[in-house]
Formats: structure tokens, C-alpha cells, sequence
């Protein structure tokens, strides 16, 4: 959600039970501007929340004027210091996939890897590094899963310009009620894998300036996502269930709309045995 | 017009051909050929689209209008934009010429539904029965609880802890209630849950266990008269074999105000809509419960379909859950309960507890670091579903006639007693998974330690909260209402298939004897045949 209205988005999503306390909300209202100006960006989303054990990662992002390209990414323990995250490798999201349970809180525990993948800690032997898998490449894999999967935006929201970058759509007014009901008009921002395998005639249909991003409605399993609409629609609440915390906000026929994170960082594998 | 040109500036008859300076040209240059060619583009310009109707003069003029009314930045951008805003804001009005119909979109349905709840009924009644309480009130302060949950960062919107407030407010007034808590909230699919613990005042109890009574009794003698039937039946038609299967004996439910049944909880979907009172849990829910994982779609009449089949709808299933989050979580600061009498302790399995009016709050440094301070108030659920074990075989003498085959089936099992852990156990003895402790410990801040208040977070069941400050804790979920497991759930497999008939010599297969052994047999037979005669022959020749 955009640091600049986070008050106001944090009461929003605040039905699922999690949200910030008056300390952290006033830390953040104080470091985001400062990240903004230290790294530059136009941007910047408080992402949310990754609880471990021993304690919680706070996550920010910042965009550049491209929103669509790979976004920087920083974490911090106490919504104070920002430290900025790699980017997430294929290894790391493999590695990632395959580690259970919670985070630990803290950014430098070593995960086993002997237990996890015994390939690649061999291969990680034989290459001359030490096999171990830390918290901190488990917590940007998770991230950008995270992202990937189930970070939405509503339809209309981002424009294309025709030399490719995103920009806001400074036309947008919001989904109507009825639109705001329906998966479709939902988008994941991130590049899109199912807009090529559309037919053409549900090719015909779309604007290519807007229709660039694959919609929800095509999501595996049916039904991982739940839309409420709450005070009687005058807000519309999407949660999703294979990511259990992610919250996604909009007030329909306004400009705001947001997603954020409260949770553990697991998947919930149990998805289909649930619905 | 250009003639011959273009004539370069060195060349004699440059500029000439410009109108008016032309040597040839006769004619004045008319100023008004100009203001013709303006009138012909504007005239081209009006010329009505045969399509929309629209013309692009007057297009043109309400896009400039409309830019320079908002004057929005980098307008050169957006103008594709604008103009296609215009033409939709022409469409719609030219179109129609039906108007639509005023849609009362559902906000304000709501709206008015949790204006109802700020309005005050009956003023002066009410205030001479508070007076009268004496005592605790039985409404609970949901604000302060919010704000000491707040400080952890857990927690609903203000508004809507308000409107809760209200709501249970409501219940207190529609039921008669003798204390009343905010349990917490469970997410769903299509709705939410948001669950009140109450304790009924005693004697409303008992009118339902003796609705319920009556409901088994006529559904008894039901069974009675369709028995009938059959009997009467079986004497004409000759019956299939009868399935010598027999249930396992159904544990009993505790009763109202005891063990997993000792609150009564009424759930809304909202705060504004009637809250419904869940029915009392049975042993049989809560063993399905732990076994299977479902959403809650938010529908109390839902059928629950999963496997093993659920006993009941989603309220039932709701229900399960909640005891089962409840005997797991709810801590309160060790000390603060205490039993009434200190000589009882485990053996008789003690219900009750008290305030401890000497408790002495530990600082909240103390409670974050150690875990003693914590203690469970709720009796934990045992394996069998109950909070008091109880044999089940005991029950069935009374029931059957034939009890010799009941003994002869169950000396081979004697249920075990279960011992679950004695009331006031302390946290730090909860065990964690793997290297997952149970519990995580924060204080609130860091930052002011004097105003800190401790927070417990379940990692078992994530989602339930308890915050202790003083003298002050309370318990809260917020969550989907489903246990933290490592590993991914498995569903129960089927149970294996039921015997057909016993297996005994007479049908089990043999191998077949081969010639060899059979002829081997036969000699046997022979000599064993001849011997007898040899024997019977000596006999007789004794004789």
C-alpha cells in the first residue's frame, strides 16, 4: 500500500485482525519518506508484515518510474533501519520452496540445507561455498512468491505506454460495485503468463493498453480467493487464500486501493483439502 | 496556384506568385477569400457525424472547455484520454431516454442497520437494572481490550470494535446473560464470524436440555413404532442376514456449564445482525474436528462435507473449533486462579476456580521472559473429546440386552483412562513443534517500558492473543480458525474393509496334492488297510 495513506489503508484491511501498532505506525510514517529520498524513489508500498518466531520483518518497496519492472526491496526489524534486499534468484526460490515452517526472526539463522536439498548443498560443496541456506535468501524468495502469486491490482489502475513502461492511469476512477464484485477486473501485477494463451476473440475484446496483465479468474485452485464487501460496499476486501494474510483493499469508484501482508510466510499447501 | 515555381529569392519573379502580387491578377486581393476558407473549414468542421451525431466543432470546444476548466498537468499526454471522457459523457445523456432507476446501492442498507444499534431502547427501565446488578457488569469493556491489543499492533478497526460493542451490548439486553465476553473473530469465505462467550444466567439453562430431552424422546418413540413396523414385516418377507456390525459406544456430552460446554457462544456475521446461539459441542465433533481442515464459508446452515464425515452443519463445525481454540489458548498470569479448596486437586478432575484476591501482578518484564507466569484456565480436551474422561462401556450395560457379546468383544480392548493436564497448568509446559516453542513472548514497546503491556501469541493456533498489563489480561482470536501443523494435512484414510465371513480351515485354500503324494497316500492307505487285516486275522486266530 502507498506510504502515503497508510493510516488510512491500515483501517481498512484491519478486519482479518492484524495490522501495526501506534509505534511502528508512527516509526513508518517517519522512514518511509526518509527511503524515499535516500534511495530515490517515486514509490514507495509498505508491503507488510513476515511474523517469525523470535520476531517480525517489516517489508517496503520502492518503484522506480517503470512500475512494472523488478522492484527494490527492503526489510527491517523495527520499521526504523531499512536494509536493502538482493534480488531473488532461481536458486533461492527453489531452495525456498522446499524449507518448512516458520520464520525464525532472525535475519542470519541458517537453515540446515543437508536436510532440505542435499543436491544443492553438494553442489554448493563442490563450488567452494558453504552450504547453507540463510533466513534472509529464504525471506526475498518468499517475497517474490508472494508477489507473484497473489499481489493484485484492480483493472484499469496501470496504464501501458507503447514504448512498454507502466505508469499510473491518472483516468482511473475506481471500479464500479458491480465490477468491484467480480475476479475479473482484479490483475496480478507481475509479468503475465496466461495473456498469450487467450483466443482471439477474447484477445479482440481487450485494450492493450490496460488489459496487459493476467486476471484473476483464470486462478488454480477455483476459489482461492474470498471478496467481501464490507460496510455494505462501501469497501471491497479481497483475501486470498493460498497465501493466508494477504489482504487486498478498494474502495470502489475512489482512487485508493492497496494490498498488504500480515502473516506467517507459508503457503498454505492444504488449499484444496480446505475449500 | 503555385504556377511554375518554387522561384528562388535571386531569381526575377519571386514572391510573384503570391496572391495579390501577381502582375497579372486584376482582382483587389479579397481580404474575404481568407474569412471564405475559415467559413469552409468551419462549415466542414460542424458537419454532423451520420453515426453519433456529434460534430468535432463542438467536440473540440468541449474538450478545450473541459481542459481548462480541471487544467490538469501534462495535458498533451492525456488528451487521447480526455477526448474519449467527453464523447462517453455525451453518450450517456443522449441515449437514454429511459431514466434508470435509482439504485439504493447496499451501503446504506448497512448503514441504517448499524444506525440501529447506536439507538437507546427504553431509557429509564434500563438504568434502574444496572443499578440493581450487583457486581460485575456483564457487558465487557471491547474498547479497553482494543486499545491494549492495539498497543501489540492486533486488533479491529475502532469502528468496528465500537459497533461490536454495541452489538453485544444488544445480546445482553435480548438474553438473560450472566457474564459476557468478546471471544474474537473467525475469518470465512463468503463472511465473517464474530463470536461472543456468555454464561447464561442459571435456570435458562435447563429449559433447553429439556427441549432437547423431549426431541430424543419423540424421536424415540418414532424408532419405537417404525420397530413395529418392521417386526411385523419380517414375518411375511424372509430378511437378508443382518450386519453383525455395532458401532462403537457413542461418548456422551458433557453437560451444559461443565468441561467443553462450561460457555455458551453466540455468533453474528455482523455486528447489527441477530446473533445465533450455537448449539452445546459433542465428544464425536471434536475428534472429527482435529481431523479434518476446512474454511468457513460463513453460512451457519452449510453442510460440512469432508472426510471422515463431519457430525453436524458448519455451526456444529464452528463450534468444535472454538472449544478446541479455547482449551488451547485462553492463559490468564499464573496466580490469578486458584482453586477454591487446595486439597482438591487433579484426581477429581476440578471445574471450578476462583479470583485469587492476593494476586500480586508480576512485572511485565517478567511475564515476557518466562513463561511460568502464564497458566491455562480452560480444562485441555482429551483424545476421547471431553474434558472429564468417561468409559464408555460403562453406558452400554445399561442400554443392550445382549450384553454377553458386548463383554466377550471389549475384554480385548478396555478403553484406557485418559489423563489430561490438571486445570492451572502453566504454559511453559506446553510443548512446541519441532524447534517451534508454543508460545512467543513480546513486550509491547521497547521504547517506554513502563507503559508496556505483554503479549502472548499462540504459534499452535495462530491467531490467538492474550495480553496481560497489571491486573488487566484478557484473550482474543482473530484468525480462520484452523491449528499450525508442520506437515501438510493428510486426510484420513478409509477404514480398511469389513471381514465377510470368518476365516476358517474349512474354506481356507490348500494347495493342491501332487500325483506323487497322492499316490504315496494311497500306498499308505493300502498298507496301513493290510495291517489292519493281518491284525484282525491274528485275533481271530487267537480266538
Amino acid at each position: 500500500m502507498e506510504a502515503q495513506s497508510l493510516p488510512a489503508a491500515l483501517a481498512l484491511v484491519a478486519g482479518g485482525g492484524a495490522g501495526l501498532s501506534p509505534e511502528r505506525r508512527a516509526a513508518l510514517g517517519v522512514s518511509l519518506p526518509l527511503l524515499q529520498r535516500d534511495y530515490r524513489f517515486e514509490r514507495v508500498w509498505f508491503w507488510g508484515c513476515i511474523q517469525g518466531v523470535r520476531g517480525a520483518y517489516y517489508i517496503a518497496e520502492g518503484l522506480g518510474p517503470d512500475r512494472a519492472a523488478p522492484r527494490s526491496r527492503l526489510y527491517s526489524l523495527n520499521c526504523l533501519e531499512w536494509s536493502l534486499l538482493t534480488p531473488a534468484t532461481k536458486e533461492m526460490l527453489a531452495l525456498a520452496e522446499q524449507v518448512k515452517g516458520r520464520f525464525q526472526g532472525d535475519p542470519s539463522f541458517e537453515y540446515n540445507l543437508a536436510e532440505i536439498n542435499p543436491e544443492a548443498a553438494a553442489a554448493l560443496i563442490e563450488s567452494g561455498k558453504e552450504p547453507v541456506f540463510k533466513e534472509e535468501a529464504r525471506l526475498i524468495a518468499t517475497i517474490e512468491q508472494i508477489d507473484r502469486a497473489v499481489g493484485i491490482v484492480p483493472r484499469g489502475a496501470f496504464v501501458k505506454t507503447p514504448l512498454g513502461s507502466v505508469h499510473e492511469n491518472r483516468h482511473f476512477e475506481g471500479l464500479s460495485l458491480v465490477e468491484a464484485k467480480k475476479l475479473s477486473s482484479y490483475f496480478h501485477f507481475t509479468d503475465p503468463v496466461n495473456l498469450k494463451n487467450k483466443t482471439l476473440l477474447e484477445k479482440a475484446d481487450l485494450d492493450p493498453s490496460t488489459d496487459f496483465l493476467d486476471s484473476l479468474e483464470h486462478d488454480i485452485p477455483r476459489g482461492s480467493w474470498s471478496i467481501h464487501l464490507e460496510k455494505g460496499g462501501a469497501v471491497v476486501v479481497l483475501r486470498s487464500l493460498l497465501w493466508l494474510g494477504l489482504t487486498f483493499y478498494h474502495m470502489p469508484m475512489t482512487k485508493q486501493f492497496g494490498y498488504v501482508y500480515f502473516g506467517t510466510g507459508e503457503k498454505n499447501l492444504d488449499l484444496p483439502f480446505m475449500l | 496556384e503555385r504556377g511554375h515555381g518554387p522561384y528562388l529569392p535571386h531569381e526575377p519573379g519571386y514572391g510573384l506568385d503570391q496572391p495579390g502580387y501577381n502582375p497579372y491578377e486584376d482582382e483587389i486581393p479579397d481580404p474575404r477569400a481568407r474569412m471564405l476558407a475559415i467559413k469552409n473549414a468551419k462549415a466542414y468542421l460542424l458537419k454532423t457525424s451520420t453515426k453519433s451525431g456529434l460534430n468535432l466543432y463542438d467536440h473540440f470546444a468541449n474538450i478545450l472547455t473541459k481542459i481548462l476548466d480541471e487544467q490538469p498537468t501534462n495535458t498533451v499526454d492525456i488528451i487521447e484520454d480526455i477526448s474519449k471522457d467527453v464523447k462517453c459523457a455525451q453518450f450517456r445523456k443522449k441515449m437514454d431516454t429511459l431514466r434508470d432507476e435509482h439504485l439504493i446501492p447496499p451501503t446504506y442498507e448497512a448503514a441504517e442497520k448499524c444506525k440501529a444499534l447506536f439507538i437507546k431502547e427504553g431509557g429509564e427501565e434500563e438504568r434502574e437494572d444496572v443499578e440493581d446488578e450487583m457486581g460485575q457488569p456483564a457487558l465487557p469493556n471491547v474498547m479497553e481490550t482494543a486499545f491494549y491489543f492495539e498497543q501489540a499492533g492486533i486488533g479491529l478497526n475502532k469502528d468496528e470494535s465500537y459497533y461490536i460493542f454495541l452489538a453485544l451490548k444488544n445480546l445482553i439486553n435480548a438474553q438473560p446473560i450472566q457474564t459476557c465476553r468478546f471471544w474474537g473473530k473467525i475469518l470465512g469465505l463468503e463472511m465473517n464470524y464474530i463470536i461472543a462467550e456468555v454464561q447464561l444466567r442459571e435456570g435458562e439453562e435447563e429449559e433447553e436440555t429439556g427441549q432437547e430431552g423431549e426431541g430424543t424422546t419423540a424421536e424415540g418413540e418414532k424408532e419405537m413404532g417404525e420397530a413395529e413396523e418392521e417386526d411385523a414385516q419380517k414375518e411375511k418377507e424372509a430378511e437378508p442376514p443382518k450386519s453383525t456390525y455395532k458401532p462403537p459406544p457413542e461418548i456422551p456430552k458433557e453437560a451444559n456449564g461443565t468441561g467443553t460446554n462450561k460457555y455458551v457462544y453466540f455468533v453474528c456475521n455482523e455486528p447489527g445482525k441477530p446473533w445465533v446461539k450455537l448449539p452445546p459441542v459433542t465428544p464425536a465433533q471434536i475428534v472429527c474436528a482435529r481431523k479434518i481442515k476446512k474454511f468457513f464459508t460463513g453460512w451457519l446452515d452449510a453442510p460440512v462435507v469432508s472426510f471422515p464425515p463431519f457430525p453436524g452443519n458448519e455451526a456444529n463445525y464452528l463450534r468444535a473449533q472454538i472449544a478446541r481454540i479455547s482449551a488451547g489458548t485462553h492463559v490468564s498470569p499464573t496466580g490469578f486462579y486458584q482453586f477454591p479448596d487446595e486439597e482438591e486437586e487433579e484426581e477429581e478432575g476440578a471445574d471450578t476456580y476462583e479470583e485469587n484476591p492476593e494476586f500480586e501482578p508480576p512485572p511485565v518484564a517478567e511475564m515476557v521472559e518466562s513463561l511460568a507466569t502464564w497458566a491455562h484456565h480452560v480444562k485441555g480436551i482429551l483424545k476421547q473429546g471431553r474434558c472429564v474422561w468417561i468409559n464408555p462401556s460403562q453406558k452400554s450395560e445399561e442400554n443392550d440386552e445382549e450384553e454377553d457379546e458386548e463383554e466377550e468383544e471389549e475384554e480385548g480392548e478396555e478403553p484406557q483412562e485418559e489423563r489430561g493436564p490438571p486445570l492451572l497448568t502453566l504454559i511453559s509446559e506446553d510443548e512446541g513443534m519441532k524447534d517451534i516453542p508454543a508460545w512467543t513472548a513480546q513486550a509491547s514497546t521497547n521504547l517506554i517500558p513502563e507503559y508496556s503491556v505483554a503479549i502472548l501469541q499462540s504459534n499452535r493456533w495462530p491467531g490467538a492473543y492474550a495480553f496481560a498489563s497489571g491486573r488487566k489480561f484478557e484473550n482474543i482470536y482473530f484468525g480462520w480458525g484452523h491449528k499450525y501443523s508442520l506437515e501438510s494435512h493428510s486426510p484420513e484414510l478409509p477404514s480398511p474393509a469389513q471381514g465377510e465371513f470368518p476365516i476358517g480351515p474349512e474354506i481356507t485354500e490348500t494347495v493342491d496334492p501332487t500325483v506323487e503324494e497322492e499316490m504315496a497316500f494311497k500306498v499308505a492307505q493300502e498298507e496301513a488297510l493290510a495291517e489292519a487285516e493281518e491284525e484282525e486275522d491274528e485275533e481271530g486266530e487267537d480266538d
